[in-house]
């Protein structure tokens, strides 16, 4: 069982790089993006009927009228979706969705991620926005208790999560350790990844400096530029590609809060309730997950997804790492390209990068770093402060 | 509108009307908090109680005290305008009145913060303006 009636065919995925050495505007990422995609798919710009983007700097309102006009589409599913580094996975099941209920059959899902001209002039505005989370403004929650104790951005928002799992559950700062060392051996096989050729230890994350406690540097992800896509469409249209159809086959999503302090438990992460709708919907059990593609901003985030999509019980994570091997040729491989901690995080594309990658696995795609048998991948999306989470299986045809 | 901020840089609380009972309590010391006559304390301050959405809540006031349910060491900085501060620490704390706030705690030695440590809640004034803090049960 498990819906199968919405299949992911092409995907565009541009190397991350720490600095874009051009500007482009947003509509013109997006315009190559897309072009990039459908030849992939082998699909026609015509066959489009809906599009998915994360917002256009510069065409803030509007926004996704302004991409149908830029690329000359007629669309009958336009959505844009504000769900943090959980937008690109809230993308996908919405384009999936839309094609199961019948409104379009064939998505583009679009997530630049290149310094935009428009940023400049709005940069002084625009930032502050993106460190205080958009809490700056007057009547924001945020800016009456938390911005003025410091807490804005998310690491001292993940630095609490990870503090109260050591006073829960205790913590081994090696296990921690582990997650990124493994993230970083997967970028090894990955060209692409930004610290390819980079590998590290243990003790090389051991004596990073802590940014905020207990997170250390080398426990973060890597913030640079780059971009994604992909293209989603019916299982009809799906047979005629040249890849592997790779469904959407079930998903989930639950939020209970914005910030840290107003998140019911610290240690039990929305990630549940989503993961077992996302299970339920595929008809599928944990152990048929051949490769997990989880979001990873922090090592806590991923420490906490292993739990909260329920591959072990709460507060078994860090055994449920110390016994698995999470590279590509591991036992249970994770973030096979690297993660965002080691392929990098290029904005919005950073999040779409676990379901590219899964993707890629599916259709036997993945080159050196190929995994033996993938027809089942477990994706997730972290948006906000562990607020916004989303649960998406992918399956091959 | 884009935030205020004190003479010393660091930014200040832009009051919603809403909030204005807590911080003018708070500006001399008081700890106030909203109460559901049917559901209990609330925070942060709002027009409605959170769980049953009707406006019958009245103000009351707290014992400030209460237990620190996680916290970090804020070390990086990447508020501007809270760099000349850093490390500070950031907590989160249950107070005994079931709900939970947000604030930095002062008089302790950083190393010495514990999660369920006990704590009252105090405030530091900056331009006439309630931070919120919290003080060691232990240390005062
Ligand atoms: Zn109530």
């Amino acid at each position: 069982m498990g819906k199968k009636t919405a299949a992911i065919v092409g995907f565009s995925e541009w190397k991350p790089q720490k600095k874009w050495p051009t500007s482009m505007f947003s509509l013109e990422a997006m315009a190559q993006l897309a072009a990039e995609t459908l030849a992939d798919a082998k699909f026609e710009k015509h066959e489009i009927d809906g599009i998915v983007i994360g917002g256009v700097p510069e065409s803030p309102v509007f926004a996704p009228s302004a991409v149908a006009e830029y690329l000359n589409l007629q669309t009958s599913f336009n959505e844009i979706v504000d769900l943090g580094g959980a937008s690109p996975a809230g993308m996908i099941w919405r384009a999936a969705a839309a094609i199961e209920v019948g409104v379009c059959e064939s998505v583009l899902v679009l997530c630049p991620g290149v310094p935009s001209p428009s940023y400049r002039d709005a940069k002084s505005k625009l930032l502050p926005t993106m460190i205080y989370m958009g809490g700056d403004a007057w009547g924001s929650p945020q800016s009456q208790w938390e911005i003025p104790v410091g807490l804005v951005a998310a690491v001292p928002s993940y630095a609490m999560a990870a503090q109260r799992y050591r006073a829960i559950y205790g913590y081994d700062e090696e296990i921690l350790a582990k997650i990124s060392v493994q993230h970083r051996d997967n970028a090894q096989a990955n060209p692409n990844a930004i610290f390819y050729g980079k590998p590290i230890t243990v003790d090389d994350v051991m004596i990073s400096r802590y940014v905020a406690d207990p997170i250390k540097l080398l426990e973060i992800v890597m913030p640079c530029d780059g971009g994604g896509a992909m293209l989603i469409t019916s299982a009809e249209r799906a047979t005629r590609t040249p890849h592997r159809p790779t469904f959407v086959s079930g998903y989930g999503e639950f939020m209970t809060h914005k910030s840290i302090t107003n998140m019911p438990d610290f240690l039990h992460s929305p990630l549940a309730a989503a993961s077992e709708r996302a299970f339920r919907m595929a008809g599928m059990r944990r152990e048929e997950i051949d490769l997990a593609c989880l979001y990873d901003s922090f090592t806590i985030t991923v420490l906490l997804a292993i739990e909260g999509a329920g591959f072990c019980k709460p507060g078994q994570g860090q055994a449920f790492v110390r016994e698995h091997d999470l590279r590509y040729h591991g036992d249970w491989p994770l973030n096979t390209h690297g993660g965002q901690l080691s392929f990098g995080q290029p904005r919005l594309a950073g999040g779409l990068s676990h379901f590219i990658e899964a993707t890629r696995q599916i259709q036997g795609r993945a080159d050196a770093r190929q995994i033996a048998h993938c027809d089942r991948a477990f994706c997730s999306g972290s948006g906000g402060m562990l607020s916004e989470q989303i649960a998406v299986i992918l399956e091959g045809a | 509108m884009m935030l205020a901020y004190a003479e010393n840089g660091r930014p200040l609380p832009l009051v919603a009307p809403i909030s204005q009972p807590f911080f003018d309590a708070a500006r001399e010391q008081k700890l106030l908090l909203q109460k559901c006559p049917r559901d209990g304390f609330f925070f942060y301050p709002r027009s409605h109680c959170p769980h049953c959405l009707k406006t019958d809540w009245s103000w009351q006031p707290a014992r400030a005290s209460g237990k620190v349910y996680s916290f970090t060491i804020e070390r990086m900085g990447q508020d501007p305008s809270q760099r000349a501060r850093i490390p500070f620490v950031i907590a989160v704390v249950d107070l005994d009145e079931g709900v939970r706030i947000i604030g930095n705690i002062v008089d302790c030695a950083h190393e010495d913060v514990r999660v369920s440590m006990a704590v009252n809640v105090c405030f530091e004034i900056i331009d006439n303006m309630p931070l919120t803090c919290f003080r060691s049960v232990s240390a005062t």
